[in-house]
Protein backbone atom coordinates (compact mmCIF):
# COMPACT_ATOMS: atom_id res chain seq x y z
CA UNK A 1 0.00 0.00 0.00
CA UNK A 2 1.58 3.86 -0.96
CA UNK A 3 0.70 5.26 2.54
CA UNK A 4 1.33 8.62 0.59
CA UNK A 5 -1.51 8.33 -1.37
CA UNK A 6 -3.94 7.11 1.34
CA UNK A 7 -2.82 10.20 3.77
CA UNK A 8 -3.42 12.60 0.77
CA UNK A 9 -6.78 10.52 -0.20
CA UNK A 10 -7.95 11.00 3.53
CA UNK A 11 -7.01 14.51 3.42
CA UNK A 12 -10.61 15.47 1.42
CA UNK A 13 -12.56 13.69 4.07
CA UNK A 14 -10.29 15.49 6.57
CA UNK A 15 -11.25 18.44 5.97
CA UNK A 16 -14.97 18.05 5.71
CA UNK A 17 -14.81 16.05 9.64
CA UNK A 18 -12.24 19.00 11.00
CA UNK A 19 -14.88 21.24 9.84
CA UNK A 20 -17.59 19.35 11.61
CA UNK A 21 -16.21 19.50 14.87
CA UNK A 22 -15.14 22.54 15.00
CA UNK A 23 -18.65 23.42 14.21
CA UNK A 24 -19.60 21.01 17.13
CA UNK A 25 -17.01 22.79 19.43
CA UNK A 26 -18.01 26.51 18.77
CA UNK A 27 -21.88 25.39 19.53
CA UNK A 28 -20.56 23.13 22.44
CA UNK A 29 -18.45 25.83 23.84
CA UNK A 30 -21.32 28.53 23.45
CA UNK A 31 -23.79 26.57 25.97
CA UNK A 32 -21.40 25.37 27.95
CA UNK A 33 -21.86 27.78 31.97
CA UNK A 34 -19.68 30.20 32.62
CA UNK A 35 -16.23 29.79 34.87
CA UNK A 36 -14.18 26.51 34.93
CA UNK A 37 -15.50 26.17 39.09
CA UNK A 38 -16.31 23.03 38.67
CA UNK A 39 -13.06 21.91 36.12
CA UNK A 40 -10.40 20.17 37.79
CA UNK A 41 -7.29 20.14 35.45
CA UNK A 42 -6.11 16.42 35.91
CA UNK A 43 -5.57 16.23 32.07
CA UNK A 44 -2.09 18.20 32.77
CA UNK A 45 -2.27 19.41 35.91
CA UNK A 46 1.63 18.92 37.43
CA UNK A 47 -0.08 18.67 40.96
CA UNK A 48 -2.74 18.64 43.15
CA UNK A 49 -4.07 21.96 40.99
CA UNK A 50 -8.05 22.53 42.51
CA UNK A 51 -8.76 18.93 43.08
CA UNK A 52 -10.51 18.79 46.50
CA UNK A 53 -7.94 16.24 48.92
CA UNK A 54 -10.27 13.33 48.88
CA UNK A 55 -10.24 13.03 44.63
CA UNK A 56 -6.30 13.66 45.05
CA UNK A 57 -5.95 11.16 46.83
CA UNK A 58 -7.43 8.82 44.54
CA UNK A 59 -5.71 9.59 41.19
CA UNK A 60 -2.33 10.91 42.52
CA UNK A 61 -0.51 7.46 41.44
CA UNK A 62 -2.81 6.35 39.55
CA UNK A 63 -1.46 6.58 35.74
CA UNK A 64 -4.39 6.67 33.94
CA UNK A 65 -6.22 8.82 36.03
CA UNK A 66 -3.81 11.82 36.71
CA UNK A 67 -1.56 12.01 33.53
CA UNK A 68 1.43 13.76 35.44
CA UNK A 69 1.09 10.46 37.83
CA UNK A 70 1.96 8.34 34.88
CA UNK A 71 5.25 9.26 34.32
CA UNK A 72 6.15 7.98 37.79
CA UNK A 73 3.75 5.17 38.62
CA UNK A 74 3.07 1.67 36.91
CA UNK A 75 -0.01 -0.35 36.15
CA UNK A 76 -0.49 -3.86 35.22
CA UNK A 77 -3.66 -5.53 33.88
CA UNK A 78 -4.76 -8.97 34.55
CA UNK A 79 -6.34 -11.24 32.06
CA UNK A 80 -9.07 -13.24 33.73
CA UNK A 81 -12.10 -12.50 31.79
CA UNK A 82 -11.99 -13.69 28.47
CA UNK A 83 -15.48 -13.52 27.81
CA UNK A 84 -17.59 -10.55 25.93
CA UNK A 85 -21.08 -10.08 26.57
CA UNK A 86 -21.43 -7.38 23.09
CA UNK A 87 -19.84 -7.13 19.67
CA UNK A 88 -18.03 -3.92 18.76
CA UNK A 89 -17.07 -3.17 14.87
CA UNK A 90 -13.30 -2.30 15.88
CA UNK A 91 -12.95 -5.39 17.83
CA UNK A 92 -11.81 -9.06 16.58
CA UNK A 93 -11.63 -11.64 18.74
CA UNK A 94 -9.94 -14.33 16.59
CA UNK A 95 -7.01 -12.49 16.36
CA UNK A 96 -3.82 -12.45 18.42
CA UNK A 97 -0.38 -11.46 17.89
CA UNK A 98 2.34 -11.46 20.46
CA UNK A 99 3.37 -8.11 18.65
CA UNK A 100 -0.42 -5.91 19.16
CA UNK A 101 -0.58 -3.54 21.03
CA UNK A 102 -4.15 -2.22 21.57
CA UNK A 103 -7.36 -3.29 24.06
CA UNK A 104 -8.69 -6.68 23.23
CA UNK A 105 -5.72 -8.80 22.87
CA UNK A 106 -3.40 -10.96 25.33
CA UNK A 107 -0.82 -13.56 24.66
CA UNK A 108 -2.30 -15.88 27.32
CA UNK A 109 -5.43 -15.93 30.28
CA UNK A 110 -4.95 -16.55 33.30
CA UNK A 111 -7.07 -18.04 36.28
CA UNK A 112 -7.94 -15.85 39.35
CA UNK A 113 -5.10 -17.82 41.21
CA UNK A 114 -2.42 -17.13 38.95
CA UNK A 115 -3.56 -13.12 38.63
CA UNK A 116 -3.01 -12.88 42.08
CA UNK A 117 0.15 -14.52 41.88
CA UNK A 118 1.21 -12.33 38.91
CA UNK A 119 0.32 -9.07 41.24
CA UNK A 120 2.45 -10.13 43.52
CA UNK A 121 5.82 -11.08 41.49
CA UNK A 122 5.15 -7.70 39.52
CA UNK A 123 4.34 -5.31 42.58
CA UNK A 124 7.44 -6.80 44.27
CA UNK A 125 9.81 -6.52 40.91
CA UNK A 126 8.38 -2.87 40.12
CA UNK A 127 7.97 -1.03 43.32
CA UNK A 128 5.93 2.21 41.39
CA UNK A 129 3.26 -0.02 40.72
CA UNK A 130 0.31 0.79 42.38
CA UNK A 131 -2.51 0.11 40.04
CA UNK A 132 -4.30 -3.35 39.02
CA UNK A 133 -6.31 -3.30 36.38
CA UNK A 134 -8.90 -5.96 34.90
CA UNK A 135 -10.09 -4.71 31.17
CA UNK A 136 -10.92 -7.97 29.61
CA UNK A 137 -9.64 -9.16 26.97
CA UNK A 138 -13.65 -9.85 26.80
CA UNK A 139 -15.49 -8.19 29.49
CA UNK A 140 -14.71 -7.93 33.26
CA UNK A 141 -18.54 -7.92 34.21
CA UNK A 142 -19.59 -10.72 31.54
CA UNK A 143 -17.14 -12.64 33.85
CA UNK A 144 -17.74 -11.43 36.63
CA UNK A 145 -16.97 -14.29 39.23
CA UNK A 146 -13.78 -14.59 37.98
CA UNK A 147 -13.35 -10.85 38.07
CA UNK A 148 -14.57 -10.40 41.91
CA UNK A 149 -12.41 -13.32 42.89
CA UNK A 150 -9.47 -11.65 41.79
CA UNK A 151 -10.44 -8.69 43.31
CA UNK A 152 -10.63 -10.54 46.36
CA UNK A 153 -7.34 -12.34 46.28
CA UNK A 154 -5.55 -9.15 45.83
CA UNK A 155 -7.29 -7.20 48.64
CA UNK A 156 -6.34 -10.12 50.77
CA UNK A 157 -2.67 -10.09 49.64
CA UNK A 158 -1.52 -6.80 48.39
CA UNK A 159 -4.12 -4.31 50.36
CA UNK A 160 -2.01 -1.20 48.99
CA UNK A 161 -2.86 -1.99 45.65
CA UNK A 162 -5.47 0.04 44.16
CA UNK A 163 -8.17 -1.80 41.95
CA UNK A 164 -9.82 -1.00 39.05
CA UNK A 165 -11.52 -2.22 36.03
CA UNK A 166 -12.78 -1.43 32.77
CA UNK A 167 -16.10 -2.30 31.07
CA UNK A 168 -18.78 -1.98 28.31
CA UNK A 169 -21.12 -1.17 30.69
CA UNK A 170 -23.89 -3.28 29.72
CA UNK A 171 -23.89 -5.61 32.92
CA UNK A 172 -22.27 -2.74 35.31
CA UNK A 173 -26.04 -1.43 36.91
CA UNK A 174 -26.04 -5.39 38.20
CA UNK A 175 -22.64 -5.28 39.84
CA UNK A 176 -22.29 -2.21 41.39
CA UNK A 177 -22.69 -2.43 44.80
CA UNK A 178 -20.37 -5.76 44.79
CA UNK A 179 -17.40 -3.10 42.92
CA UNK A 180 -17.69 -1.26 45.73
CA UNK A 181 -18.07 -3.56 48.18
CA UNK A 182 -14.16 -4.41 47.10
CA UNK A 183 -13.36 -0.47 47.46
CA UNK A 184 -12.55 -0.29 43.83
CA UNK A 185 -12.49 3.39 43.10
CA UNK A 186 -11.67 3.24 39.73
CA UNK A 187 -14.30 2.42 37.01
CA UNK A 188 -13.78 2.77 33.16
CA UNK A 189 -16.50 2.76 30.55
CA UNK A 190 -16.30 2.34 27.12
CA UNK A 191 -19.03 5.33 26.06
CA UNK A 192 -19.27 5.51 22.45
CA UNK A 193 -22.54 6.93 21.62
CA UNK A 194 -25.61 8.34 23.45
CA UNK A 195 -27.85 8.23 20.49
CA UNK A 196 -29.01 4.38 19.70
CA UNK A 197 -29.16 5.51 15.76
CA UNK A 198 -25.05 5.90 16.35
CA UNK A 199 -24.74 3.26 18.11
CA UNK A 200 -26.44 0.66 15.40
CA UNK A 201 -23.39 2.01 13.29
CA UNK A 202 -20.77 0.08 15.94
CA UNK A 203 -22.69 -2.62 17.66
CA UNK A 204 -24.22 -5.11 15.75
CA UNK A 205 -25.41 -7.32 18.30
CA UNK A 206 -25.87 -7.56 22.34
CA UNK A 207 -26.24 -10.39 24.53
CA UNK A 208 -28.41 -9.58 27.23
CA UNK A 209 -30.80 -12.03 29.61
CA UNK A 210 -30.45 -14.91 27.48
CA UNK A 211 -31.44 -13.30 24.22
CA UNK A 212 -28.92 -11.62 21.55
CA UNK A 213 -30.33 -8.02 20.50
CA UNK A 214 -29.34 -6.42 17.24
CA UNK A 215 -29.48 -2.96 15.60
CA UNK A 216 -31.28 -0.05 17.02
CA UNK A 217 -32.79 -1.94 20.18
CA UNK A 218 -29.23 -3.03 20.82
CA UNK A 219 -28.12 -0.11 21.08
CA UNK A 220 -30.66 1.97 22.89
CA UNK A 221 -29.93 -0.95 25.59
CA UNK A 222 -26.57 -0.94 25.62
CA UNK A 223 -26.61 2.92 25.78
CA UNK A 224 -29.60 2.82 28.72
CA UNK A 225 -27.40 0.68 30.98
CA UNK A 226 -23.98 2.35 30.40
CA UNK A 227 -25.83 6.06 31.66
CA UNK A 228 -27.73 4.27 34.58
CA UNK A 229 -24.59 2.64 35.79
CA UNK A 230 -22.27 5.45 35.35
CA UNK A 231 -24.79 7.23 37.41
CA UNK A 232 -25.18 4.36 39.98
CA UNK A 233 -21.14 4.93 39.96
CA UNK A 234 -20.54 8.59 40.77
CA UNK A 235 -23.76 8.19 43.32
CA UNK A 236 -21.82 6.13 45.71
CA UNK A 237 -18.39 8.43 45.13
CA UNK A 238 -16.19 6.03 42.90
CA UNK A 239 -14.35 7.75 39.90
CA UNK A 240 -15.37 7.67 36.86
CA UNK A 241 -13.53 7.59 33.19
CA UNK A 242 -15.58 7.44 30.12
CA UNK A 243 -13.10 6.08 26.91
CA UNK A 244 -14.75 6.68 23.72
CA UNK A 245 -13.18 5.87 20.30
CA UNK A 246 -13.59 8.62 18.04
CA UNK A 247 -14.85 6.69 14.61
CA UNK A 248 -14.33 9.39 11.88
CA UNK A 249 -17.76 9.93 9.80
CA UNK A 250 -19.64 7.64 12.79
CA UNK A 251 -19.53 9.17 16.06
CA UNK A 252 -17.27 11.71 15.54
CA UNK A 253 -19.21 14.95 15.81
CA UNK A 254 -21.53 12.86 18.36
CA UNK A 255 -18.25 12.35 21.04
CA UNK A 256 -18.94 16.47 21.91
CA UNK A 257 -22.77 15.09 22.64
CA UNK A 258 -21.32 12.24 24.51
CA UNK A 259 -19.10 14.65 26.48
CA UNK A 260 -21.86 16.25 27.56
CA UNK A 261 -24.05 13.41 28.49
CA UNK A 262 -21.35 11.73 30.75
CA UNK A 263 -20.06 14.92 32.38
CA UNK A 264 -23.86 15.76 33.16
CA UNK A 265 -23.70 11.84 34.94
CA UNK A 266 -20.74 12.67 37.19
CA UNK A 267 -17.76 11.16 34.95
CA UNK A 268 -14.54 12.40 35.81
CA UNK A 269 -12.61 12.41 33.47
CA UNK A 270 -12.90 11.87 29.31
CA UNK A 271 -10.50 9.88 27.22
CA UNK A 272 -11.53 10.49 23.39
CA UNK A 273 -9.20 7.55 21.38
CA UNK A 274 -8.47 7.09 17.63
CA UNK A 275 -10.01 4.22 15.80
CA UNK A 276 -7.24 1.85 15.62
CA UNK A 277 -8.59 0.01 12.30
CA UNK A 278 -6.18 -1.76 9.84
CA UNK A 279 -7.10 -4.67 7.53
CA UNK A 280 -4.76 -7.12 8.95
CA UNK A 281 -6.69 -6.97 12.30
CA UNK A 282 -9.91 -8.38 10.66
CA UNK A 283 -12.44 -6.25 12.40
CA UNK A 284 -15.36 -5.14 10.28
CA UNK A 285 -13.94 -1.36 10.15
CA UNK A 286 -10.57 -2.68 9.21
CA UNK A 287 -11.92 -4.65 6.29
CA UNK A 288 -14.82 -2.10 5.22
CA UNK A 289 -12.06 0.65 4.57
CA UNK A 290 -13.06 2.79 7.77
CA UNK A 291 -10.10 5.14 8.94
CA UNK A 292 -8.69 6.55 12.28
CA UNK A 293 -9.05 10.01 12.65
CA UNK A 294 -5.93 12.19 11.53
CA UNK A 295 -3.69 13.76 15.12
CA UNK A 296 -5.12 17.35 14.13
CA UNK A 297 -8.99 15.75 14.05
CA UNK A 298 -8.49 14.04 17.47
CA UNK A 299 -6.65 17.31 19.23
CA UNK A 300 -9.74 19.48 17.70
CA UNK A 301 -12.35 16.77 19.22
CA UNK A 302 -10.49 16.63 22.66
CA UNK A 303 -10.12 20.46 22.65
CA UNK A 304 -13.48 20.94 22.38
CA UNK A 305 -14.63 18.81 25.29
CA UNK A 306 -12.51 20.04 27.71
CA UNK A 307 -14.40 23.27 28.21
CA UNK A 308 -15.26 21.51 32.00
CA UNK A 309 -14.07 18.26 31.88
CA UNK A 310 -10.56 16.43 32.54
CA UNK A 311 -9.63 14.99 28.96
CA UNK A 312 -7.50 12.41 29.58
CA UNK A 313 -4.46 12.69 26.66
CA UNK A 314 -2.24 10.26 27.81
CA UNK A 315 -3.81 6.61 26.84
CA UNK A 316 -1.54 4.18 24.64
CA UNK A 317 -4.89 2.03 24.37
CA UNK A 318 -2.70 -0.63 25.94
CA UNK A 319 -3.67 -4.46 25.84
CA UNK A 320 -5.35 -6.33 28.29
CA UNK A 321 -2.46 -7.75 29.58
CA UNK A 322 0.21 -4.86 29.99
CA UNK A 323 2.63 -4.26 32.72
CA UNK A 324 4.77 -1.07 33.62
CA UNK A 325 4.47 2.12 32.89
CA UNK A 326 2.21 3.60 30.37
CA UNK A 327 4.05 3.45 27.36
CA UNK A 328 6.46 0.67 28.05
CA UNK A 329 5.08 -3.08 28.07
CA UNK A 330 7.05 -5.61 30.54
CA UNK A 331 4.73 -8.12 30.40
CA UNK A 332 6.92 -10.30 28.62
CA UNK A 333 8.64 -10.80 31.83
CA UNK A 334 6.26 -11.92 33.88
CA UNK A 335 4.54 -14.73 31.60
CA UNK A 336 2.86 -17.18 33.68
CA UNK A 337 5.84 -20.05 33.80
CA UNK A 338 8.15 -17.69 35.21
CA UNK A 339 5.73 -16.27 37.65
CA UNK A 340 4.83 -19.75 38.87
CA UNK A 341 8.61 -20.02 39.67
CA UNK A 342 9.16 -16.95 40.84
CA UNK A 343 9.76 -16.90 44.91
CA UNK A 344 8.38 -13.78 45.70
CA UNK A 345 8.60 -11.71 48.61
CA UNK A 346 5.83 -9.22 49.04
CA UNK A 347 7.63 -6.01 51.10
CA UNK A 348 5.31 -3.22 52.09
CA UNK A 349 8.19 -1.05 53.75
CA UNK A 350 9.97 -1.10 50.59
CA UNK A 351 7.66 -0.15 48.46
CA UNK A 352 6.31 3.06 51.05
CA UNK A 353 9.88 4.24 50.61
CA UNK A 354 10.42 3.50 46.99
CA UNK A 355 7.09 5.92 46.66
CA UNK A 356 8.25 8.38 49.47
CA UNK A 357 11.30 8.67 46.95
CA UNK A 358 8.72 9.04 44.16
CA UNK A 359 7.05 12.31 45.69
CA UNK A 360 10.07 13.97 46.07
CA UNK A 361 10.94 13.63 42.49
CA UNK A 362 7.79 14.96 41.60
CA UNK A 363 7.63 17.94 43.80
CA UNK A 364 10.86 18.64 42.00
CA UNK A 365 9.75 18.77 38.88
CA UNK A 366 6.66 21.18 39.70
CA UNK A 367 8.98 23.57 41.67
CA UNK A 368 10.94 23.85 38.48
CA UNK A 369 7.83 24.52 36.20
CA UNK A 370 5.98 27.25 38.55
CA UNK A 371 9.98 28.76 38.53
CA UNK A 372 9.38 29.43 34.90
CA UNK A 373 5.83 30.08 34.95
CA UNK A 374 6.08 33.12 36.71
CA UNK A 375 8.85 34.62 33.76
CA UNK A 376 6.36 34.25 31.53
CA UNK A 377 3.99 36.58 33.15
CA UNK A 378 4.80 39.86 31.63
CA UNK A 379 4.49 38.03 27.91
CA UNK A 380 1.61 38.52 25.37
CA UNK A 381 0.75 36.68 22.17
CA UNK A 382 -1.25 35.27 20.27
CA UNK A 383 0.91 32.29 19.22
CA UNK A 384 0.45 28.89 19.94
CA UNK A 385 2.54 26.13 18.86
CA UNK A 386 2.85 22.31 19.30
CA UNK A 387 6.75 20.95 20.32
CA UNK A 388 7.34 17.55 20.13
CA UNK A 389 9.54 15.97 23.06
CA UNK A 390 11.52 12.77 23.44
CA UNK A 391 11.87 11.36 27.09
CA UNK A 392 12.18 8.36 29.03
CA UNK A 393 9.92 9.57 31.87
CA UNK A 394 10.14 11.47 35.26
CA UNK A 395 9.32 15.07 33.51
CA UNK A 396 12.61 14.84 31.36
CA UNK A 397 14.39 15.58 27.92
CA UNK A 398 16.13 12.28 28.42
CA UNK A 399 16.02 10.27 25.30
CA UNK A 400 17.97 10.01 22.27
CA UNK A 401 15.93 11.12 18.93
CA UNK A 402 16.95 8.34 17.30
CA UNK A 403 16.12 6.02 20.18
CA UNK A 404 12.46 7.08 20.54
CA UNK A 405 9.93 4.90 20.36
CA UNK A 406 7.37 8.01 20.78
CA UNK A 407 7.08 11.46 21.10
CA UNK A 408 5.01 13.57 23.49
CA UNK A 409 3.63 16.19 22.23
CA UNK A 410 2.77 19.86 24.31
CA UNK A 411 1.20 22.90 22.96
CA UNK A 412 2.51 25.91 24.10
CA UNK A 413 1.55 29.28 24.39
CA UNK A 414 1.54 32.72 26.85
CA UNK A 415 -0.31 30.51 29.21
CA UNK A 416 2.59 27.80 30.11
CA UNK A 417 3.05 24.35 28.04
CA UNK A 418 0.13 21.97 28.06
CA UNK A 419 0.41 18.09 27.72
CA UNK A 420 -1.42 17.18 24.69
CA UNK A 421 -0.87 13.65 23.59
CA UNK A 422 1.66 10.94 21.96
CA UNK A 423 2.77 10.03 18.98
CA UNK A 424 4.08 6.29 18.58
CA UNK A 425 7.24 6.41 15.86
CA UNK A 426 7.98 3.31 16.55
CA UNK A 427 8.44 0.45 13.68
CA UNK A 428 6.06 -1.86 12.38
CA UNK A 429 5.37 -5.32 11.62
CA UNK A 430 3.99 -5.44 7.91
CA UNK A 431 1.68 -2.76 7.99
CA UNK A 432 2.50 -1.23 4.75
CA UNK A 433 5.00 0.74 6.35
CA UNK A 434 7.60 -1.67 7.18
CA UNK A 435 10.42 -0.67 4.51
CA UNK A 436 10.10 3.08 4.45
CA UNK A 437 12.86 5.28 6.08
CA UNK A 438 12.12 5.31 9.91
CA UNK A 439 13.45 9.03 9.83
CA UNK A 440 10.15 10.11 6.97
CA UNK A 441 7.90 8.08 9.45
CA UNK A 442 8.70 9.89 12.96
CA UNK A 443 8.30 13.71 10.53
CA UNK A 444 5.09 12.42 9.40
CA UNK A 445 4.23 11.60 12.94
CA UNK A 446 5.46 15.12 14.35
CA UNK A 447 4.76 17.28 11.34
CA UNK A 448 2.53 18.94 13.31
CA UNK A 449 5.56 20.49 15.57
CA UNK A 450 7.32 23.31 15.51
CA UNK A 451 10.26 21.63 17.39
CA UNK A 452 11.83 18.55 18.36
CA UNK A 453 13.31 18.53 22.29
CA UNK A 454 15.94 15.99 22.08
CA UNK A 455 18.39 14.64 24.44
CA UNK A 456 20.92 14.46 21.42
CA UNK A 457 20.60 14.05 17.69
CA UNK A 458 22.90 13.04 14.91
CA UNK A 459 24.15 15.28 11.93
CA UNK A 460 21.64 13.55 9.39
CA UNK A 461 18.70 13.65 11.18
CA UNK A 462 19.17 17.24 12.71
CA UNK A 463 19.48 18.53 8.63
CA UNK A 464 16.64 16.23 7.13
CA UNK A 465 14.09 18.11 9.89
CA UNK A 466 15.65 21.49 9.56
CA UNK A 467 14.72 20.82 5.81
CA UNK A 468 10.96 19.86 6.92
CA UNK A 469 10.17 22.80 9.14
CA UNK A 470 11.06 21.25 12.47
CA UNK A 471 13.55 22.70 14.74
CA UNK A 472 15.73 20.52 16.47
CA UNK A 473 16.00 21.14 20.11
CA UNK A 474 19.25 19.92 22.13
CA UNK A 475 20.58 22.04 24.22
CA UNK A 476 18.33 21.00 27.29
CA UNK A 477 19.11 17.81 27.38
CA UNK A 478 17.94 16.07 30.67
CA UNK A 479 16.43 19.17 31.89
CA UNK A 480 12.48 19.39 33.24
CA UNK A 481 10.09 19.44 29.89
CA UNK A 482 8.14 22.24 30.95
CA UNK A 483 11.24 24.47 32.15
CA UNK A 484 13.03 23.68 28.98
CA UNK A 485 9.64 24.05 26.75
CA UNK A 486 8.79 27.55 28.47
CA UNK A 487 12.46 28.84 28.03
CA UNK A 488 12.68 27.91 24.36
CA UNK A 489 9.00 29.43 23.48
CA UNK A 490 10.30 32.72 25.52
CA UNK A 491 12.82 32.81 23.19
CA UNK A 492 10.70 32.04 20.21
CA UNK A 493 8.32 34.50 20.79
CA UNK A 494 10.84 37.24 21.18
CA UNK A 495 12.29 35.91 17.86
CA UNK A 496 9.13 36.83 15.87
CA UNK A 497 9.24 39.80 17.95
CA UNK A 498 12.19 41.37 16.93
CA UNK A 499 11.46 39.73 12.85
CA UNK A 500 14.02 37.53 13.09
CA UNK A 501 12.27 34.44 11.97
CA UNK A 502 8.05 34.59 10.97
CA UNK A 503 5.61 32.71 12.59
CA UNK A 504 3.90 30.12 10.42
CA UNK A 505 0.62 27.16 10.85
CA UNK A 506 2.04 23.57 10.70
CA UNK A 507 0.29 20.94 8.68
CA UNK A 508 -1.62 17.63 9.89
CA UNK A 509 0.49 15.21 11.78
CA UNK A 510 -0.48 11.06 11.35
CA UNK A 511 -1.79 8.98 14.01
CA UNK A 512 0.60 5.64 13.51
CA UNK A 513 -1.18 1.70 14.09
CA UNK A 514 -0.41 -1.16 13.87
CA UNK A 515 1.53 -3.77 15.96
CA UNK A 516 4.90 -3.25 17.33
CA UNK A 517 7.87 -4.74 15.31
CA UNK A 518 9.82 -6.18 19.38
CA UNK A 519 7.79 -5.80 22.15
CA UNK A 520 8.58 -2.73 24.07
CA UNK B 1 -29.23 -33.33 16.89
CA UNK B 2 -27.13 -31.55 19.10
CA UNK B 3 -24.84 -28.18 18.62
CA UNK B 4 -21.08 -28.64 18.07
CA UNK B 5 -18.34 -26.01 18.39
CA UNK B 6 -16.24 -25.32 15.31
CA UNK B 7 -12.78 -25.84 16.87
CA UNK B 8 -10.65 -23.65 14.51
CA UNK B 9 -12.98 -20.73 15.11
CA UNK B 10 -13.01 -21.00 18.56
CA UNK B 11 -11.35 -18.65 20.32
CA UNK B 12 -11.57 -19.64 23.82
CA UNK B 13 -13.12 -16.95 25.56
CA UNK B 14 -15.47 -19.10 27.05
CA UNK B 15 -18.88 -17.25 26.85
CA UNK B 16 -20.25 -19.93 26.12
CA UNK B 17 -19.66 -22.31 28.65
CA UNK B 18 -21.69 -20.09 31.94
CA UNK B 19 -24.90 -19.57 29.80
CA UNK B 20 -25.36 -23.76 28.74
CA UNK B 21 -28.54 -24.76 30.95
CA UNK B 22 -27.62 -28.20 30.43
CA UNK B 23 -23.61 -27.62 31.81
CA UNK B 24 -22.61 -29.35 28.93
CA UNK B 25 -20.20 -26.86 27.85
CA UNK B 26 -16.31 -27.42 29.18
CA UNK B 27 -12.74 -26.86 27.56
CA UNK B 28 -10.82 -29.48 25.65
CA UNK B 29 -7.27 -28.75 24.53
CA UNK B 30 -7.71 -25.03 24.97
CA UNK B 31 -11.05 -24.61 23.45
CA UNK B 32 -14.83 -25.79 24.82
CA UNK B 33 -16.33 -28.38 23.26
CA UNK B 34 -20.04 -29.90 23.74
CA UNK B 35 -21.10 -32.96 25.10
CA UNK B 36 -23.80 -33.98 22.56
CA UNK B 37 -25.18 -36.54 25.19
CA UNK B 38 -26.04 -33.19 27.22
CA UNK B 39 -27.25 -30.74 24.82
CA UNK B 40 -30.78 -30.05 24.18
CA UNK B 41 -30.41 -27.26 21.65
CA UNK B 42 -31.92 -25.03 24.83
CA UNK B 43 -34.94 -26.48 23.66
CA UNK B 44 -37.69 -25.79 27.33
CA UNK B 45 -34.92 -23.44 28.02
CA UNK B 46 -35.03 -20.60 26.05
CA UNK B 47 -36.14 -19.72 22.50
CA UNK B 48 -32.59 -19.73 21.02
CA UNK B 49 -29.35 -21.77 21.35
CA UNK B 50 -27.56 -19.72 24.02
CA UNK B 51 -23.91 -21.06 23.07
CA UNK B 52 -24.80 -19.42 19.39
CA UNK B 53 -25.99 -16.33 20.84
CA UNK B 54 -23.22 -15.48 23.24
CA UNK B 55 -20.22 -16.44 20.83
CA UNK B 56 -18.10 -13.98 19.15
CA UNK B 57 -17.51 -15.81 15.86
CA UNK B 58 -20.28 -16.46 13.40
CA UNK B 59 -21.16 -20.12 12.66
CA UNK B 60 -19.12 -21.11 15.28
CA UNK B 61 -21.62 -23.00 17.29
CA UNK B 62 -23.65 -24.67 14.73
CA UNK B 63 -26.05 -27.79 14.64
CA UNK B 64 -24.21 -31.40 14.25
CA UNK B 65 -26.02 -32.91 11.82
CA UNK B 66 -24.57 -36.57 12.82
CA UNK B 67 -26.69 -36.39 15.65
CA UNK B 68 -30.84 -36.58 15.20
CA UNK B 69 -32.78 -34.10 16.36
CA UNK B 70 -33.23 -33.28 19.89
CA UNK B 71 -36.29 -34.95 21.13
CA UNK B 72 -38.24 -32.93 24.39
CA UNK B 73 -39.74 -35.36 26.77
CA UNK B 74 -43.63 -36.01 26.07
Amino acid sequence: MDATTQHEGDAVGTSDALAGILQAKAEHQGCGTSGGSGKASCGSSAGQGDLPTEIWEKVKNHPCYSEEAHHHYARMHVAVAPACNIQCNYCNRKYDCANESRPGVVSEKLTPEQAAKKVLAVASTIPQMTVLGIAGPGDPLANPEKTFKTFELINRTAPDIKLCLSTNGLALPDHVDTIAGFNVDHVTITINMVDPEVGAKIYPWVFWKHKRYTGYEAAKLLTDRQLQGLEMLTERGILCKVNSVMIPGINDNHLVEVNRAVKSRGAFLHNIMPLISSPEHGTVFGLNGQRGPTAQELKALQDSCEGEMNMMRHCRQCRADAVGLLGEDRSAEFTTDKIMAMDVNYDLESRKAYQALVEEERVAKVAAKQEELASLAGEQSDIKLLVAVATKGSGLINEHFGHAKEFQVWELSTAGAKFVGHRRVDLYCQGGYGEEDSLETIIRAINDCHAVFVAKIGGCPKADLIKAGIEPVDGFAHEFIEKSAITWFKDYLAKVKSGEIEHTQRGDAEIRQGALISAA
Amino acid sequence: MALKIVASQCTSCSACEPECPNVAIYEKNGTFVIDPKKCTECLGHYDVPQCAAVCPVDDTCIIDTSYPRYQPPA
